[in-house]
């Protein structure tokens, strides 16, 4: 138990300064490194609590495809860092504000969960024994069952969003040559090459 | 006393030597692969391909080793120093602790988690991360386009990937990897009903790990040598050392989910005699033949290319079969109970 407990503090540690240094870094590409160890750390956090379905997940989703994009939008951004620095004390409140809602949510969660037990348990599925039910499938039984319809909801929000960000990206140029595979495919050698007889002195 | 070193030291101990016994034949198989790669490439060209060091030239690459290891290492000035060296690192360690879940017979591994392919594909999408930050600490043009190049072919081809890899667990009903080798040693190996997602997951492998003809983050007609320009010494030697450790483990990857990882082809007495891993070496082999034969025989993709084939040609067909197969198991009352 001292060793997980150990490896806990360390993550939890590691998670927090990460955290920190997400909003404090200078360079945006640092902050986006960061943000991925936070990930990381993170998905190390779930591992130790049991849940490694959530911790394979949260690697592959946010470290191995949406931080890549984040990463790829942000090394292309040409910045002028003391620009950058000029509007932090402008969007410092709406930052406090923001962080000051989101831990009294945490706390008021945490703290019904802590004072009154019966009540947290009444309205969640009951979990199952790690030794009886591997959480990958704990977890498959009530999305794909319980939980079906929000979860297709959600996924249609999803698409609907990616074909919003399609049709507003999406434009037709005229005149641009494109390439046709098919036509390209289809072509045969008869189409394209014409042996010709030629006499000499004479062309064609 | 007594009780320290029962529970912590001596299985600390275990691990490190299981660790060790693992690295130590998968970084002497790299170093006979880059000379494999060579003889085989230089027998398709009809040359005679490294022979002057040690017998055949077998030990080119322990030649090149050294060669490389006394080498200045050069930092460029307008580099960002840190993630300029964390790169080459990274990509180093990340083809390395995937093989913490490869299973090389039944029960050896060294860790048998139960979502252990996923914990493969996290990895192995991890592994754009060493390119990308070697491409941008670079701080010079050809190693960015580079990274960009990379950061999107690598991205594109995890998603079919995923999906292939999808088909395989709806076929096993397990996320562990030694699952997904016994699963097949009732039926026949993944490869023959799954014939199509077999061809399309070694094309994804080849993108995955940036190898011919999917090699643009690296084109060296165009982008010089992409990411690797500004390195030199052992940091360019844990990049081509990642580079090679990662074939090796998409072969591996490849003959666990397709061609039933150590099990040999028939259950009958010559072919049960031989012991698992050298079946799983065998079929790692072949593979790796592939990887190389490939590279000796196709052009580069041009890269409009290579984005059409991962969108419109394997992500549509491989979404297909995911629900074809899951069509199949569930018509024919096969779904595997779990």
């Amino acid at each position: 138990m001292i060793l997980q407990g150990l490896t806990f503090y360390l993550f939890a540690a590691i998670a927090v300064a990460a955290a920190a240094m997400v909003v404090s870094a200078r360079n945006p590409v640092h902050s986006v490194l960061f943000l991925i160890l936070t990930f990381f750390t993170t998905a190390g956090l779930f591992v130790l609590i049991g849940a490694e379905f959530l911790a394979m997940i949260l690697v592959v989703v946010y470290v191995g495809a949406v931080a890549v994009l984040f990463m790829f939008v942000v090394m292309m951004l040409d910045i002028n860092f003391v620009e950058l620095r000029e509007g932090f004390l402008q969007y410092m409140p709406v930052g406090v504000l923001v962080g000051i809602i989101l831990l009294v949510e945490l706390l008021m969660v945490l703290g019904t969960a802590t004072m009154t037990p019966e009540v947290m348990a009444a309205g969640t599925e009951p979990i199952p024994d790690l030794a009886q039910r591997q959480n990958t499938a704990a977890l498959g039984d009530v999305i794909y069952t319980k939980y079906i319809y929000l979860f297709q909801t959600a996924g249609m929000i999803l698409l609907i969003a990616m074909i919003g960000a399609i049709v507003l990206t999406l434009r037709q140029r005229p005149g641009v040559r494109k390439q046709d595979i098919t036509r390209q495919l289809a072509r045969r050698r008869e189409d394209a090459v014409e042996l010709k007889k030629v006499q000499p002195g004479q062309g064609i | 006393m007594a009780e320290l070193w029962s529970i912590y030291l001596l299985p600390g101990i275990i691990i490190l030597a299981q660790i060790l016994a693992i690295i130590v034949p998968l970084l002497l198989a790299v170093a006979m692969l880059t000379y494999f790669e060579r003889k085989i490439m230089a027998a398709m060209q009809l040359r005679m391909g490294p022979n002057v060091v040690g017998p055949f030239g077998l030990l080119q690459a322990f030649a090149d080793g050294a060669k490389l290891f006394f080498k200045e290492t050069v930092l460029p000035t307008s580099a960002n120093k840190i993630i300029f060296v964390i790169a080459p690192m990274l990509t180093f360690l990340l083809s390395l602790v995937a093989w913490a879940v490869i299973p090389f017979d039944e029960g050896m591994v060294i860790s048998d988690i139960n979502v252990g392919i996923l914990y493969l594909f996290a990895i192995s999408s991890l592994g754009v991360y060493g390119i990308v930050m070697a491409g941008w600490a670079s701080n010079s043009k050809y190693p960015f386009l580079s990274a960009l190049r990379s950061a999107a072919q690598m991205v594109s081809y995890e998603v079919s990937i995923g999906f292939v890899i999808i088909t395989v667990l709806l076929c096993v009903g397990s996320l562990n990897v030694s699952d997904v080798v016994r699963a097949q040693a009732d039926g026949v190996w993944f490869f023959i009903p799954l014939f199509p997602m077999f061809i399309i997951f070694f094309i994804s492998a080849l993108a995955e790990t940036n190898r011919h003809p999917f090699d643009l983050p690296e084109a060296e007609a165009e982008l010089v040598a992409g990411y690797q320009v500004e390195y030199s010494s052992m940091t360019f030697a844990l990049f081509f050392l990642g580079e090679y450790a990662n074939m090796i483990l998409m072969s591996g990857l490849t003959a666990i989910l397709f061609l039933g990882g150590w099990l040999p082809p028939f259950d009958i007495a010559p072919f049960t005699w031989i012991p698992g891993p050298i079946w799983f070496f065998l079929k790692i082999s072949v593979l790796l033949f592939v990887f190389v034969w490939v590279r000796a025989t196709l052009p580069r993709y041009r890269y409009d290319q290579l984005m059409r084939l991962g969108w419109k040609v394997f992500l549509p067909f491989s979404l297909f079969w995911v629900a074809l197969t899951a069509g199949v198991l569930v018509a024919f009352d096969l779904v595997p109970q779990t």
